[in-house]
């Protein structure tokens, strides 16, 4: 009996030293988000919340510049990002699941030359295929705009094949039962399997908003404007090379915000998450 | 309610023949049954007339219609599958709604259809469950209450029950007879199960290698095998069947170890002629003299006994005696057919000789 109190206790242990790790720079950046420029600038941040936590957000939500340089404000930075990822994971969803609809229920020449294609592009991630990618979003006049920012990363080999997997456990018997009952391709699609994929559509929703919230090279290339300065860029554009002090009080507050909605979209969508995780409900 | 002719259909699969030209007409309301094991392409056929599966040669009319190059949701057809084929995300009410719902029939309509269905199969307490939420049974129920839903020409149930353990299985099995006779609709039955075939069918049609080996009702098809195919799949325990020669006066057939078991009829013409004997095992009775065998095995079914024997040449003889076993392994006993119960079948083409 102690023998397994010992057992099980030891994970435990091990776990919450491996959170308190984890979480031990996010205390010290929530910490510094209250305290004034000065103190964290000395160098010596205490480990306890300070005085000017409502000041330092309110100034980086909506200001225009810090006690030291000029910012875009957060909520124009926010709204970009969620623009971006939001764009970057329903395009992505949407691009993936109807071309893994093609792949996996019809039958037409090339079928599996596309598919191969498809695949052959898991090996070209953005920062390989980044020089010419520009070049075509330059020609298209798409820089300093939305579109710029999500559609070339909205075609997903990884989601298409994921959805691929998943379709293929689809039994026939279903799909010629629906043929039976009449349902054409279009109908089969969003009366079976679409509802069929939403636990699969919910866990990759919520991994590609937060690929999308990510973003820092591709952003930083095709975005020129402070209006369209995206938080993951924008935050690293507040911290200096080195010329000047930087404040830290507004570099907190602001990557403390920025942490905000991807931890909501995990939150909010953690049951269907693991759900789609975990099982396919069939 | 139709009739459905099939007409010299053939499928082939590349160089592959899976359907060598079946001909048959079903008559409006008969039950048929496509019977065979696994292979000889019976569902093909089956999933031919559904539309599911293109036709190579031949025809296929529904109610006169010729079909062949007709969608599935055009022919007027339900069916029935195996593993239920039931929308997973749908309750029991939307799975059978769902063909109504496409074709566009008000509301009101499908509700009373859904309900009707639902109280001929006894659904109505799981019209809103979803199919993770039933039983084998009474999932195989509501994809029975989709079909009936359709009111379609032709029912066609491709091995509906092969999922369900034996009990349920014979209880659908008599639910399934008592729907198509009080519905009256024409269906077509696809099986690997002779017992279903015998119970269910008007007429059974046997198939073999893509092949017709016979087509008649259930007794006919018992009675009168027109192949040693058809003759060694249809009974339980199978036919015996024994090489021999009709002799030569033609009265008689001489089987290895010197029987000589006399014809129903003399047969002239066949006088000398190697056949293949076929011997139903519930037709052979201890008698004072024919063949004798060493009892190898005995099995106790309670309403009946089987006895496996060995004639003095090593062939294996079955015996089906009725009640509980009089006889012991290791025991000598005398056998011989009954009256008429000799089956004569050509040793070249295994077919019937009449």
């Amino acid at each position: 009996m102690k023998q397994t109190r010992f057992i099980d206790l030891v994970p435990h242990i091990v776990l919450i030293v491996g959170v308190l790790i984890f979480a031990y720079p996010i205390y010290v950046t929530l910490i510094g988000s209250t305290w004034d420029s000065g103190t964290i600038g000395r160098g010596g941040l205490p480990l306890w919340p300070g005085g000017e936590g409502v000041a330092n957000y309110a100034q980086a939500w909506v200001g225009e510049a810090g006690d030291r340089a000029m910012y875009t404000p957060v909520r124009t930075m926010m709204l970009n990002s969620l623009v971006m990822a939001l764009s970057i994971a329903l395009g992505k969803i949407a691009i993936s699941i109807l071309s893994a609809y093609a792949v996996a229920f019809f039958r037409f020449p090339l079928r599996m030359a596309f598919f191969w294609l498809i695949f052959i592009t898991l090996m070209l991630p953005v920062e390989v295929r980044i020089i010419p990618t520009y070049k075509v979003v330059a020609d298209l006049g798409l820089i300093n705009t939305y579109a710029g920012l999500a559609i070339p990363l909205i075609a997903s080999a990884t989601a298409t094949l994921l959805f691929r997997q998943f379709f293929l456990t689809i039994p026939d018997e279903l799909l010629e039962a629906a043929k039976i009952d009449g349902a054409g391709p279009v109908r089969f699609f969003i009366d079976v399997v679409l509802p069929l994929s939403r636990t699969n559509i919910a866990a990759l929703f919520v991994i590609l908003f937060i690929y999308g919230w990510n973003q820092y090279l591709w952003p930083l290339l095709v975005t020129s404007s402070g209006d369209m300065e995206t938080i993951v860029t924008g935050i690293t554009k507040m911290i200096g090379t080195g010329e000047s002090a930087n404040d830290w009080h507004i570099i907190m507050a602001t990557t403390v915000l920025a942490m905000l909605p991807p931890v909501a979209v995990v939150v909010f969508m953690q049951r269907w998450f693991v759900k789609g995780l975990v099982d396919s409900e069939k | 309610m139709a009739t459905v002719e099939i007409r010299n259909v053939r499928k082939s699969y590349g160089p592959v023949e899976a359907i060598k030209g079946i001909d048959i007409a079903i008559q409006d309301g008969e039950f048929l049954v496509l019977l065979g094991p696994s292979g000889c392409g019976k569902s093909t056929l089956l999933r031919m007339v559904a539309g599911l599966e293109g036709i190579t040669g031949g025809e296929i009319a529904i109610g006169g219609r010729v079909v062949n190059h007709l969608d599935p949701k055009d022919r007027d057809i339900a069916m029935v599958f195996q593993n239920y084929a039931l929308y997973p995300h749908m309750t029991v009410f939307d799975n059978m709604a769902y063909g109504l719902k496409i074709r566009g029939i008000p509301k009101a309509e499908i509700r009373a259809r859904v309900d009707k269905a639902a109280e001929i199969l006894e659904l109505g307490r799981f019209l809103d469950r979803r199919p993770s939420q039933l039983s084998g049974g009474q999932r195989q129920r509501v994809a029975m209450g989709r079909a009936i839903v359709r009111e379609p020409a032709a029912f066609l149930f491709d091995e509906p029950l092969s999922n369900l353990d034996a009990k349920l299985r014979t209880q659908m099995r008599v639910e399934i007879k008592r729907l198509q006779d009080r519905l009256g609709i024409t269906s077509l039955y696809v099986t690997h199960d002779q017992v279903e075939a015998m119970t269910l069918a008007d007429r059974i049609l046997v198939m073999n290698h893509g092949v017709a080996e016979q087509i008649g009702t259930p007794l006919e098809v018992y009675q009168r095998p027109a192949s040693l195919f058809v003759a060694g799949f249809i009974g339980s325990p199978p036919m015996n069947v024994l090489d021999g020669r009709i002799d030569d006066r033609g009265e008689a057939v001489l089987v290895p170890g010197g029987q000589r078991l006399l014809l129903p009829r003399p047969r002239p013409t066949d006088a000398g002629r190697p056949v293949k004997l076929g011997i139903r095992p519930e037709h052979m009775a201890v008698a004072a003299e024919g063949f004798s065998i060493e009892i190898e095995l005995v099995e106790a079914l309670g309403a009946d006994t089987v006895v496996y024997g060995r004639l003095p040449d090593g062939e294996t003889l079955l015996v089906r005696m009725a009640g509980i076993p009089t006889v012991r392994e290791r025991d000598r006993l005398t056998v011989a057919p009954q009256d008429g119960a000799l089956h004569l079948f050509d040793a070249v083409t295994g077919r019937r000789m009449e």
